[in-house]
């Protein structure tokens, strides 16, 4: 089973070195992990999805809430918004280009850049999203594509803190 | 003032009395503050051993240990010394000198990213990159290494941090937003803990390191003659209880007793408190305890259900969960059990072939025994190690210090230096292999330049024994460098060289005498036991099997 861990934590030097080398030294297998600042000045918001039996997960959980710097774990694999973002840079000739703007459009997607050969398409969404939309740009030749790995939020008026 | 002189006042208001540790270009400015104050440093011959030092000091005292390191090839020597400071959750501060910030990263002369190194063996560490942060630093360091579970703590110091200039406000109090240990158990559980300790009728208690740690040993044995229950313990936990107690079975797992381990296997309820069930304990995980109701006390949440499967966690101090579950239990005899454990007891006592010719290893830790039931025992790893957990009933918690998670050889000698620092009008003993001794020899020099007046009995077999015992019980005897082919090898000589007294005791009717001797004597002494070279160590639970399935020896 996959789980999405949020995970807050003081942003000191290290943090990340600490939190991504628990993961190998205990062999958890990180699928990905997205970090950025959040509301509260020096603190980060690490959002994990690593795969596991319930065990596995319990023990990642317990694992990360006993570094010192780490303030809550949360598992917000249920009942949340979880989003990703990627960028794509596609192949284009002026024959294919009006398709590919097309169906960006039916993903809500953004056009970023155009070269004259290529296109670069930013599109957010779930992973079944984004994973769908590069399998269509797919046919017309993907040049390069990068993706930042999910962030994951509860629904609901209740926080993380 | 200078940081380097707000650093030592930092230790003294810490109640720091020793330091054990090597100077070096990075370090210096601190050692240049030291010059002046009240603590006394000990320059041990390595790093590594003044980490163990330290180990041992905080082992035998429960304060925290401290070590000095300068930067690069000092840092890196501390790495075994923290990393077995580590597995056995012992609270020690190591700070190490470091090149100056503007060098860091760039490969200068004896750099090593040491917090880089230790990440993954440290309980926390820090860099100090901002002179402001050190005093703090330096309190959070104190406070993290010696509550909750304990551990060991790193501060590596940027040696322009050290020269800086500081105020001197040492703060009170610490904000760690993520640091909470937990130590008053959940009321529901230890009631539920309880009920199930009242219903059953083949109880058995399970102590780890952890009640050690947790000064518990008075409500351990309280709680276990309260039920009544009989007392098994890990490696790491003995002395948790007197093992002149009746109800204690001794140790448990590969080299336990036998009783004990057919008391766990046979049990319906295990209290297990301070363990982490580790592999050489448990034995084949599947096959452990398989009857037993399990309760698991522990201050580390994530040591519950990581190896074995709970029924009742309780996260929480043992001293405290135990004060608590003692009160809602009352004493019921359980005959039958009691007769199937003494007899186990009668029927398989720890036992060895005795022999008027060759010196048994098991013979010098009975004498020692005898002779100083008090003494702080440490032990190197391997054979001897094993033979001095079965032969030396340790009677209080704090008295027996090996390095149980890692199972470092070298370590039973520094730690023994840093135990009879701490104490030194105490017998300290350490029982070392030959192996091992070499491994932390030079210490002898440590210990004779500042009067450490430490013991050594070395069981000499001139092998790597314990890997000799697997390899003649499971390689066909294949003897795969574990020869130590040093015949002309003469400790005493060596002890003679390092200015420490030196003996070897080559027959079975001259061990008494040597050790009396030896106790007497005001000064390092080191006795070089000719033993049996191919004795092995029985009762074994071989790698994988199940705790019942023991391996013994004819007697
Ligand atoms: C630093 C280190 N290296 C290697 C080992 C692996 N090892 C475990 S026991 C042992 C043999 C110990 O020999 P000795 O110190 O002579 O003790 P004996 O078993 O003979 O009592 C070895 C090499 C270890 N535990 N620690």
């Amino acid at each position: 089973m996959r789980h999405t861990i949020a995970v807050l934590v003081e942003d000191r030097p290290g943090v990340l070195a600490r939190v991504a080398g628990l993961f190998r030294r205990r062999g958890f297998n990180i699928e990905s992990l997205a970090v950025g600042v959040t509301e509260k000045q020096g603190v980060s918001r690490m959002t994990i999805v690593v795969s596991g039996d319930d065990r596995t997960i319990e023990q990642v959980t317990k694992q990360l809430n006993k570094l010192i710097e780490v303030i809550k774990v949360s598992d917000v694999s249920k009942n949340s918004v979880e989003r990703e973002l990627a960028l794509v840079k596609v192949s284009a000739t002026p024959q294919s280009r009006a398709e590919i703007i097309e169906i960006a459009n039916i993903f809500r997607a953004r056009i970023v850049d155009v070269a004259r050969d290529s296109l670069i398409v930013e599109v957010t969404g779930d992973e079944d999203k984004i994973s769908a939309f590069i399998d269509l740009m797919k046919q017309y030749g993907i040049k390069e594509v990068t993706r930042t790995g999910k962030i994951a939020m509860q629904r609901g008026s209740k926080a993380l803190e | 003032m200078r940081a380097a002189d707000a650093i030592i006042k930092a230790l003294e208001k810490e109640g720091v009395k020793h330091i054990f540790g090597i100077p070096g270009g990075a370090i210096i400015e601190v050692y240049d503050a030291l010059f002046d104050s009240g603590i006394k440093h000990i320059l041990t011959r390595h790093e590594q051993a003044a980490v163990h030092a330290a180990d041992g000091y905080a082992r035998a005292t429960g304060k925290v240990g401290v070590a000095f390191a300068t930067s690069g090839p000092g840092a890196t020597n501390t790495v075994t010394g923290i990393a077995t400071a580590y597995m056995d959750s012992s609270p020690i501060v190591v700070m190490t000198g470091q090149v100056a910030k503007s060098l860091i990263g760039n490969d200068a002369f004896q750099e090593a990213d040491i917090t880089g190194i230790t990440m993954p063996v440290t309980k926390h560490n820090y860099l100090v990159t901002d002179e402001n942060e050190l005093l703090k630093t330096i309190k959070e360091a104190f406070h993290i290494a010696g509550t909750g579970r304990p551990g060991p703590v790193l501060i590596d110091l940027p040696k322009d941090v050290t020269t800086a200039e500081v105020e001197f406000n040492y703060p009170e109090k610490i904000t760690l937003p993520g640091y909470k240990p937990k130590y008053r158990g959940h009321p529901r559980q230890i009631k539920k803990a309880a009920e199930l300790i009242m219903k059953a009728e083949r109880p058995v208690i399970l102590a780890g390191g952890g009640v050690i740690l947790s000064n518990a040993s008075e409500e351990l044995t309280k709680l276990a003659e309260t039920i009544p229950a009989y007392v098994a313990t890990s490696l790491m936990g003995k002395g948790a209880i007197p093992e002149t107690h009746p109800l204690s079975l001794g140790f448990i797992g590969m080299h336990g007793t036998k009783y004990a381990n057919y008391a766990v296997q046979e049990s319906d309820l295990l209290i297990a408190i301070g363990i982490r069930f580790s592999d050489r304990t448990t034995g084949r995980v599947s096959d452990f305890a398989p009857d037993a109701r399990i309760i698991h006390i522990d201050i580390d949440p994530a040591e519950i259900g990581k190896n074995i499967e709970i029924d009742v966690p309780i996260v929480g101090d043992a001293k405290l969960v135990l004060q608590e579950l003692i009160t809602h239990i009352t004493y019921r005899k359980r005959k039958e059990w009691e007769d199937k454990v003494e007899g186990w007891k009668k029927s398989y006592p720890l036992r060895y072939r005795r022999d008027n010719e060759k010196i048994k290893p098991q013979f010098v830790i009975e004498k020692i025994w005898e002779l100083q039931p008090d003494a702080i025992i440490t032990t190197e790893v391997g054979q001897n190690q094993m033979w001095a957990a079965q032969y030396f009933r340790v009677r209080k918690p704090r008295q027996f210090i090996t390095s149980g998670g890692l199972g470092t050889m070298g370590f039973g000698f520094p730690a023994a230096m840093g135990a009879k620092t701490a104490f030194p009008e105490k017998q300290v003993v350490d029982i070392a292999g030959d192996g091992s001794f070499l491994m932390n020899v030079q210490e002898l020099a440590t210990c004779v330049d500042y009067g450490i007046n430490v013991k050594v009995a070395v069981l000499n077999n001139m092998f790597l024994g314990m890997v000799r015992q697997w390899q003649e019980l499971f390689y066909d005897e294949r003897y795969s460098a574990t020869c130590l082919r040093c015949k002309e090898m003469s400790i005493e000589k060596i002890a003679e060289g390092f200015g420490a007294v030196g003996m070897t005791v080559e027959r079975p009717s001259e061990v008494e005498d040597a050790l009396k001797e030896a106790f007497e004597i005001d000064a390092p002494v080191v006795i070089d036991f000719r033993v049996d070279r191919l004795e092995n160590v029985y009762p074994m639970v071989p790698a994988g099997a199940a705790l019942h399935e023991v391996i013994d020896e004819e007697v």
